[in-house]
């Protein structure tokens, strides 16, 4: 049984403009243990289905079908004491931005030990302790005296690693880390990158990592899932999405990633805006975006089949597997071909 | 021990700090006291007339100007005052002098056979009373319904609120207080409409704190209207601004029940914006007295004051602004440690 199980979620919000599907029936699994890469432009969906698990949406205005099941539990429909059990202890979550995330007017030593204690029946000295413990783990230089703190006196990166230790305080089973190097510098988010991995082979979390960045994908997801427009684009395991996309928005995203070892004039943009999601295209809903949109794409939504050689390998796509198989190999060789 | 570890931890920066406020409250005391003296002799008055009688000779009138020095240069007069104030008294122990102290004699009234020092004394803890009552009453009003109204935004409360919000800041306190005496004083007889009681002397028939509150319930909520209206919708407005944080969402996600993420959270950081506002409404809070004091028929400040431009009674008015500004310096000064101590973001920065 797979740790995280997610079907056909949907969310939607009523507002004063009618209702915009956020998430609009997506379906995943996460695996004990492993990490699955949710990678999609701003406003695909991607935080709002992990809010959405975690029951972190503001309930007025908003409606939610499908079940998201942990450990066989499903989250949409259990109780808010219940849902308070599980989050912090068993599902953690960190956030984009480290600046804002962590309370101003509390050290970070009381954040962390609030944590520990929302869900631990222990004295404050021995949640204290677990604090610097992790304040260590995730490398905070002399945590014993820096547990005082306030989040003001440290920088992104490192307010971004006390949010790390802060979810995994309680040593749970799935952390959700919601673009969390986005508002870092290149550096930083390497190091915090590195420290994610390193922290899951201690700790044995599972990972949902929301990025729009297609490296830190490549370089820490088992699975990848690609959504366009509160919707699934692409589902694959990691390697074979990089080695033989399929959906073209995904050659989109490839084709618009920054490399330094290739020199080309202008990065391959993806032409148009997301749509809107209050009135969503008809057909594919990235049929006006696409340079090979065909009539059938303008009126029938494809479904997430799995391609005809591949079971792991899902795509939502008009496009005949040849073309696409073609294009994939095209689009591969043309970067690697600038690359030599 | 909460303010010594500020100044341990600050180190220079809180004391330098402090020595800039105190520089800042002295000029600041000098252009209050000046202005008010400059614009004292500006006005026309008939002084001389007042202080020698009305059917009082040219020379009578004469003499009692020379008497009370108006017949000198202002800036004089000014000077004189000042000296009056600000000399140093040494302060003995025993017989040994340890250390000194402002002379802080506000001169003699022009009219009244009493010292301008006693009169202020007399009336400082009516205002007092009023105020600092007025302040408590105004947030008992103001946090409750600020709050209540941005958890149910747009719900009847919400709009109920916010309808006496309206209310409370276009109605003048004059006309509060009015209404307020006539419907609870007069018409129901609930509430004394005039009169102010001692705290601890019960001379004279009435006194104590019962009594003292009891005379006090109407003069507070008339004072308390306005700022309850203008205190609730910021507590509103930042509450709901609050609600909104990153780290309010991350105290949900760590699995904070919604009564703690509200209180450790939300109101922690929202209400700290109140405390800077106060220390700023202090000043014109003070103003806002004169009215309910009026109104009420309290002998404070504000009364005081009031009379004594009507006489045009320069030491008085002297005196009241004197005690005003010290005080309002005081409070705020007070206000900002308060502010330092809250905020952890202000006391290491």
């Amino acid at each position: 049984m797979a740790l995280l199980e997610v079907n056909d979620l949907k969310t939607y919000f009523q507002t004063d403009d009618g209702i915009v599907k956020a998430v609009d029936g997506v379906s995943f699994s996460v695996e004990k243990g492993k990490t699955l890469g949710i990678v999609g432009e701003s406003g695909s969906g991607k935080s709002v289905t992990c809010l959405t698990i975690m029951g972190l949406n503001s309930k007025k205005n908003t409606i939610t079908s499908g079940e998201a099941l942990f450990n066989g539990e499903n989250l949409l429909t259990a109780g808010s004491r219940r849902l308070r059990e599980i989050r912090g202890n068993d599902i953690a979550m960190i956030f984009q931005d480290p600046m804002t995330s962590l309370n101003p007017v509390h050290s970070i030593g009381a954040q962390l030990v609030e944590a520990v204690q929302l869900h631990r029946d222990v004295s404050k000295k021995v949640a204290r302790a677990r604090a610097v413990e992790l304040l260590k783990a995730v490398g905070i230089p002399r945590a014993e005296r820096r547990v005082d703190d306030y989040p003001h006196q440290f920088s992104g990166g490192m307010r971004q690693r006390v949010m790390i230790a802060m979810a995994l305080v309680n040593d749970p089973d799935l952390l959700i880390a919601d673009e969390p190097t986005t508002a870092l510098d290149v550096t930083t988010q390497a190091q915090i990158m590195n420290l994610i991995k390193r922290l899951q082979d201690d700790f044995g979390s599972a990972i949902i990592v929301i990025t729009h960045d297609l490296g830190v994908v490549a370089e820490a997801a088992d699975d990848v899932l690609v959504m366009y427009a509160a919707e699934v684009a692409e589902q694959a395991p990691v390697e074979k999405l990089f080695n033989r996309p399929f959906h073209p928005y995904t050659w989109g995203l490839l084709g618009s990633l920054p490399r330094l070892d290739i020199e080309v004039e202008r990065l391959v943009q993806i032409p148009g805006q997301p749509p809107s999601l209050l009135r969503p295209p008809s057909g594919c809903r990235f049929h006006p975006r696409c340079p090979y949109v065909m009539d059938k794409c303008k009126q029938v939504d494809p479904p997430l089949v799995a391609i005809s050689d591949d079971s792991d390998h899902l795509q939502a796509c008009h496009l005949d597997e040849e073309t696409k198989d073609r294009e994939a190999k095209k689009l591969l060789e043309s970067t690697m071909a600038q690359a030599s | 021990m909460a303010l010594y570890k500020l100044f341990v931890h600050g180190g220079g920066a809180m004391l330098r700090y402090l020595i800039r406020r105190v520089l800042w409250a002295i000029v600041l005391f000098v252009v209050v006291t000046l202005v008010t003296y400059v614009i004292f002799f500006l006005v026309p008055n008939d002084l001389a007339a007042k202080v020698a009688g009305q059917g009082s000779s040219q020379q009578q009138r004469a003499r009692a100007i020379h008497r009370l020095g108006l017949d000198r240069p202002v800036y004089v007069q000014y000077a004189k005052f000042m000296w009056l104030l600000i000399k140093p008294v040494p302060v003995h122990i025993g017989s040994v002098p340890v250390f000194i102290r402002p002379n802080g004699n506000l001169g003699y009234s022009f009219v009244r056979a009493s010292s301008v020092n006693s009169l202020v004394k007399s009336a400082a803890p009516v205002t007092a009373s009023l105020v600092f009552g007025g302040v408590i009453v105004w947030l008992l009003m103001a946090l409750p319904i600020g709050i209540l109204s941005a958890l149910r935004p747009r719900s009847l409360l919400d709009r109920t609120s916010m309808t006496f919000v309206l209310i409370g800041i276009s109605a003048h306190p004059i006309w509060i207080g009015l209404i307020f005496a006539y419907i609870f004083g007069f018409k129901l007889g609930w509430f004394p409409i005039s009169n102010y009681c001692d705290f601890f002397n019960s001379a004279g028939g009435c006194g104590g704190p019962a009594q003292w509150a009891y005379h006090m319930v109407l003069p507070w909520l008339t004072y308390a209207i306005l700022f309850a209206a203008l205190y609730a919708r910021m507590v509103r407005a930042n509450v709901m601004e609050a609600m909104t944080e990153d780290y309010v969402r991350t105290a949900r996600a760590k699995g904070a029940p919604e009564s703690r993420v509200l209180r450790s959270h939300v109101l922690r950081n929202a209400l700290l914006p109140v405390v800077t506002m106060l220390g700023m409404d202090i000043g014109i809070g003070l103003g806002g007295a004169i009215f309910t004091e009026t109104i009420y028929n309290l002998p404070g400040l504000g009364k005081l004051l009031l009379r004594a431009i009507g006489e045009t009674d320069l030491p008085i008015v002297m005196g009241v602004v004197v005690f005003a500004t010290f005080a309002i310096i005081v409070f705020n000064l007070l206000i900002d440690l308060l502010y330092a101590w809250i905020d952890p973001r202000i006391r290491l920065s």
